[in-house]
């Protein structure tokens, strides 16, 4: 592990190991903080029951799904939009205050529209990613090297397989950035729109432990999701390094 | 300019028919937009509506101070000293990631219900973006800037104040930008749950009552109060970045 | 060992052919809102005869990248026409044209092999062609032992040789290139421009050669375009004279210091007036 990554674990470590001690020593109110040991044995003997493995698939399911459709949806988007530098421009105030918008709130017009189950959910997780990668596209095209496109145009490709051959690769550090926004993105609006109205899923299932006064597990499933969001960033992280490694000088 | 102005409204009249084909297809579901804006003038104009925004505006504009005076405190320090940077950055790009609303039970079980709860909440969400965008707009600076500001002999606050500062601020700007859409997402979704006060509130009534004329006009005005902002927010960060507005 | 030749050899050429004609091209920036843009070329006429060795020179600024543009067809003139090969330019790069841009253009995703061998995969070419090719590319200029890499691996110089390589690979008959050694050290550049004069000899192309150095024109060409501050015109034509076999140690010939003090002569007044020296700077922008 490089030095950073070590002294990374250490704050982590310690902020957690002071979490411990404060909530055994009765420096926080007793209920609202769980000492992180308790935590973790409620969320170990969760996961060998196995009571959470049908929302848990239910949640990851959804937001593959949003993330997907997000991904595909925003860079296309993006890509159409780079080419018609009026509408963008005339877009841009739209794009900059879409994640004020409190998207829960149309989760009532999406059950109307789409019925009940899991596309209002994967929908409102679209619909919270799909933005990200659409900006990330704008910003990584803008960033292409002028001389890369003109070189197509001197080998006479089209415009679409000069956006998947050479201004993807090309936008694709800027592209990642997007992929891990929208991933995340797709996480709260996913765990948003279970928590707030759904009746199944991990976001469900930690508005209901919370509802019933059912602390030790609401944190052991909190503390799973951190689990799984920290993963997922890492498996990205990674994965955007080995991108990176190749574009760097030696 | 005013083809941008025309181009604007043209975008903003196509999103309007498309919400008026919307509510032709579920005339049910999606209130017509001239009926939202009607709703809306109503509550402007009852008594009752204004302690309402008053409180979330109060609200807001508490968690915005703290947001982005939280956000600077924690990444410019971690722009200028590399190493630190590395450390944190992961830390604080989990936390961004990390779906908030779960953090609510913690901070209702913390603060309570009221006005330092949807702070709170508002604070947590908007906080984490100002940060990162403060430290990598310092991070992203030409080394060479430093060198100079050394080879002026300025002493290490004037290259600060003087030199990095202004530097970056267009990248803090950005970063404000993005942090001030969020934390109005989290002070409204803090009303939802944990106020009795508040548009978020009012919002939460309306849906439990399925009164979606008024739903829609609380988000209208919601989104024309964001999309003003950002867009005075997006023209200084144009200006900022020497690019034509 | 000798390199197969990149280029399909010359057809036997009538003596002064033209290959490629601008006649009175110009083009205007931005002319929006009925305000009046920047005025950056022209008019301009040039032949560009089959198989010689032509270099644009003049200050910066003064339009020679446009002019690359519209010769090429990436641009549209504002006025004028432009002919390659008996047909219009017209908007789109006619096939037979290939580009050497400013800045760099290699793709920083690929080996140098795959950057070479791009194009012609584009075009259809069959991997055993597209192999010989890329190998003969990647010989002429050097490249062997880089094949595998990464341009970001490489120094400026060889990046610009990727670039050049890839260009060659489609066997164009004009190659256009602008400013190609801009970023290369001095000695760097008398060797580039060697091999450049021996792939000019070998593949019996057109070159166009835009640059800004004097010496690099007088050594290189066998005409010299000399062009005038923005809005750039042809102020002059020079023959040099060279023979067709030459190389960079032309320098010491007793002609060359003729050439290079003719160009300076003709362009000292120009530079001057592109930098504002003489007149207020940005006077004529307002
Ligand atoms: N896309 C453009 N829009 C507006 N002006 C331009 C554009 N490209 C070039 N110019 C202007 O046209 C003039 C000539 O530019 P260029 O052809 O790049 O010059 P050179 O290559 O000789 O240095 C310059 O004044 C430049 O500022
Ligand atoms: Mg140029």
């Amino acid at each position: 592990m490089s030095r950073a990554g070590l002294v990374r674990t250490a704050i982590v470590v310690a902020a957690v190991a002071a979490l411990e001690l404060a909530a055994r020593g009765g420096l926080l109110r007793a209920g609202v903080a769980v000492p992180p040991s308790e935590v973790a044995a409620k969320l170990w003997s969760i996961l060998r029951a196995g009571d959470a493995n049908a929302d848990l698939a239910e949640t990851l399911g959804n937001v593959a799904l949003a993330c997907g459709l997000a991904l595909v949806a925003g860079f296309s988007l993006g890509a159409v939009v780079h080419g018609l530098p009026r509408l963008r421009r005339a877009l841009d105030p739209f794009l900059a205050s879409y994640y004020a918008l409190p998207f829960f709130a149309f989760y009532p017009v999406l059950i109307v529209v789409l019925g009940i189950g899991r596309l209002p959910i994967v929908a409102i997780g679209f619909m919270f990613a799909v933005v990200a990668m659409m900006v990330a596209t704008l910003n990584g095209f803008d960033r292409i090297p002028r001389a890369l496109p003109r070189t197509a145009r001197v080998w006479r490709m089209g415009p679409v397989r000069t956006a998947l051959k050479i201004k993807l690769p090309s936008a694709a550090p800027h592209l990642f950035t997007g992929i891990k926004l929208a991933v995340a993105y797709a996480f709260i609006g996913v765990i948003a729109a279970e928590f707030i109205m759904a009746t199944s899923g991990l976001g469900y299932a930690i508005a209901y432990a919370f509802n019933n006064y059912d602390n030790r597990t609401m944190y052991a499933l909190m503390l799973l999701l951190l689990g799984i969001v920290v993963v997922v960033n890492g498996v990205l992280h990674g994965a955007e390094q080995r991108l990176l490694a190749r574009r760097r000088a030696r | 300019m005013p083809t941008r102005l025309l181009d604007t409204l043209l975008v903003l009249a196509v999103g309007l028919l498309a919400w008026q084909g919307v509510h032709w297809l579920a005339p049910d579901a999606v209130t017509s937009p001239a009926g939202t804006v009607a709703r809306a003038a109503e509550m402007l104009a009852s008594p009752r509506f204004w302690p309402h925004a008053g409180e979330t505006a109060w609200a807001f504009a508490l968690s915005l101070v703290f947001a982005i005076g939280g956000g600077l405190a924690i990444g410019l320090p971690l722009g200028l000293h590399r190493f630190s940077a590395e450390v944190g950055e992961p830390i604080l790009v989990s936390l961004y990631s990390l779906p908030k609303i779960t953090l609510y039970p913690v901070i209702l079980l913390v603060f309570g219900l009221g006005l330092s709860a949807k702070v709170a909440f508002g604070t947590i969400h908007g906080l984490v973006p100002v940060a990162i965008f403060a430290m990598n707009g310092v991070l992203a600076l030409p080394p060479v800037y430093a060198r100079a500001a050394r080879a002026l002999r300025l002493s290490r606050w004037r290259t600060l104040a003087a030199v990095l500062a202004p530097a970056a601020v267009p990248e803090i700007v950005t970063g404000v930008r993005i942090g001030f859409s969020v934390t109005l997402l989290g002070v409204f979704i803090g009303e939802m749950f944990s106020s009795q006060r508040g548009l978020g509130f009012l919002l939460m009534n309306a849906i439990g009552l399925h009164d979606v004329p008024t739903m829609l006009a609380i988000i209208l005005m919601v989104g024309a109060f964001a999309v003003t902002a950002n867009a005075a927010l997006l023209a200084l960060e144009h200006r900022l970045h020497h690019r034509p507005a | 060992m000798t390199v197969r030749p990149l280029t399909r050899p010359a057809a036997a050429t009538a003596p002064h052919e033209i290959h490629a004609r601008l006649a009175g091209v110009t083009r205007t920036y931005g002319a929006v809102g009925g305000r009046g843009g920047v005025h950056a070329l022209g008019p301009v006429d040039i032949a560009l005869r089959r198989g010689e060795f032509y270099s644009v020179i003049g200050p910066s600024g003064c339009g020679k990248s446009t002019l690359l543009d519209v010769l090429s067809g990436l641009s549209r003139p504002s006025a004028g026409t432009i002919v390659f090969e008996g047909r219009p330019v017209d908007g789109a790069v006619p096939d037979g044209v290939g580009v050497v841009f400013q800045e760099d253009a290699s793709f920083p995703w690929m080996t140098v092999r795959d950057n070479i061998g791009f194009g012609l995969r584009e075009n259809g070419v069959d991997a055993a062609e597209i192999g010989r090719r890329v190998d003969a590319a990647l010989a002429l200029m050097g490249l062997r032992d880089f094949a595998a890499a990464y341009p970001p691996q490489l120094s400026g110089g060889m990046r610009q040789r990727v670039c050049i390589a890839r260009t060659l690979v489609m066997q164009p008959r004009l190659i256009l290139l602008d400013e190609p050694f801009g970023a290369l050290d001095a000695q760097t550049r008398l060797i580039m421009g060697d091999e450049l004069l021996r792939v000019w000899r070998e593949t019996g192309a057109t070159v166009m050669l835009i640059t800004h150095a004097l010496d690099e024109a007088a050594m290189l060409s066998d005409r010299i375009g000399v062009m005038s501050a923005r809005p750039g015109r042809i102020l002059a034509e020079i023959e040099t004279g060279w023979p067709r076999e030459r190389d960079s140690r032309i320098a010491a010939d007793p002609g060359f210091g003729a050439v290079t003090s003719r160009l300076w002569g003709l362009l000292r007044e120009e530079s001057l007036r592109a930098i504002g020296a003489q007149a207020p700077a940005g006077a004529d922008r307002a």
